[in-house]
């Protein structure tokens, strides 16, 4: 099996420049039936979310709705650029059965593998 | 002074004139607060992971949001003590689902974290108010009575 999920470096600089985005943290799990994404998004929720897939390139975008609070900023960390990252897929994934959910700022994605690929035993008979 | 800023693998993803612009806001912050800047000092010992932290201050609260996505509230551990607010907890690895799996990229931190901040006001230790949402903790910490600031009136004579 080759690769899993690999990710796709956005190349062109003129479409980075439309809006700006930070590639969130993100961590892929593979087990014998599909791969499990997981990516970090704090500030993002269902709303703000959206996964698409095209030509086998998997893309999230997570807007974020982070708290505004009133007075002046003493100390700043947090980004407040959006999260975008493109991932390649594996064609043995099977792109209709992707499910996904968020929680606490945290996108899980399952993403099966098609059933021909997956390890079976053979019976002897 | 130390700052430890939070560790993010995706620095070089960043353009080069925002990470200076966000040097620049923490010189700009060290000088003009100079009480916010000290951080933890075992902070920089400490082997886990710190998460970002921002801080604000209005006529009555001092508000402190941190990201810590995908954790339980449980885990999130709030201390108060002597002027200075700690933000700890451990971020658990997810269990294997025993299905032969295997980690083929990992980014996410997982283990212990701590952040402590020195409060630059006094605030009342009964009126401190958290809440977490969409991986974003929001600490709310009251001003005490004497550390708001008062309108003082200026009587004609």
């Amino acid at each position: 099996m080759n690769t899993a999920v690999r990710e796709n470096v956005e190349t062109t600089p003129a479409r980075r420049q439309q809006e700006q985005f930070v590639a969130p943290r993100a961590s892929v799990n593979e087990d014998h039936d599909g791969y499990t994404l997981l990516v970090e998004m704090p500030g993002v929720n269902k709303e703000g979310l959206e996964i698409s897939i095209d030509n086998n390139e998997l893309t999230i975008i997570g807007r974020r709705s982070l708290p505004t609070i009133e007075g002046a900023p003493l100390h700043r960390e947090i980004r407040r650029e959006n999260f975008r990252r493109t991932f390649e897929l594996d064609p043995s994934i099977d792109t209709n059965k992707i499910s996904a959910k968020i929680e606490q700022g945290v996108l899980t994605l399952r993403l099966p593998k098609a059933e021909q690929v997956k390890p079976r035993k053979i019976e002897v008979s | 002074m130390s700052l430890i800023r939070y560790q993010n693998p995706e620095w070089t993803m960043w353009p080069t004139l925002d990470r200076l612009s966000s040097l620049r806001n923490d010189l700009d912050s060290l000088f003009e607060l100079p009480l916010l800047g000290s951080f933890d000092r075992a902070g920089q010992l400490f082997s886990g992971w710190s998460p970002a932290l921002d801080a604000y201050q209005n006529n009555d609260n001092v508000v402190v949001v941190a990201e810590l996505p995908g954790m339980k509230k449980e885990e999130i551990e709030i201390s108060l003590h002597d002027g200075m607010l700690t933000i700890a907890g451990e971020r658990k690895q997810e269990a294997t689902n025993g299905n032969g799996e295997k980690a083929e990229r990992t980014e996410r931190y997982v283990g212990k974290f701590r952040r402590s901040i020195t409060l630059p006001v006094r605030v009342d230790s009964s009126k401190v108010n958290a809440t977490y949402r969409d991986g974003i903790l929001t600490v709310t910490l009251a001003k005490a009575e004497e550390a708001k600031p008062k309108q003082i009136q200026v009587n004609a004579s």
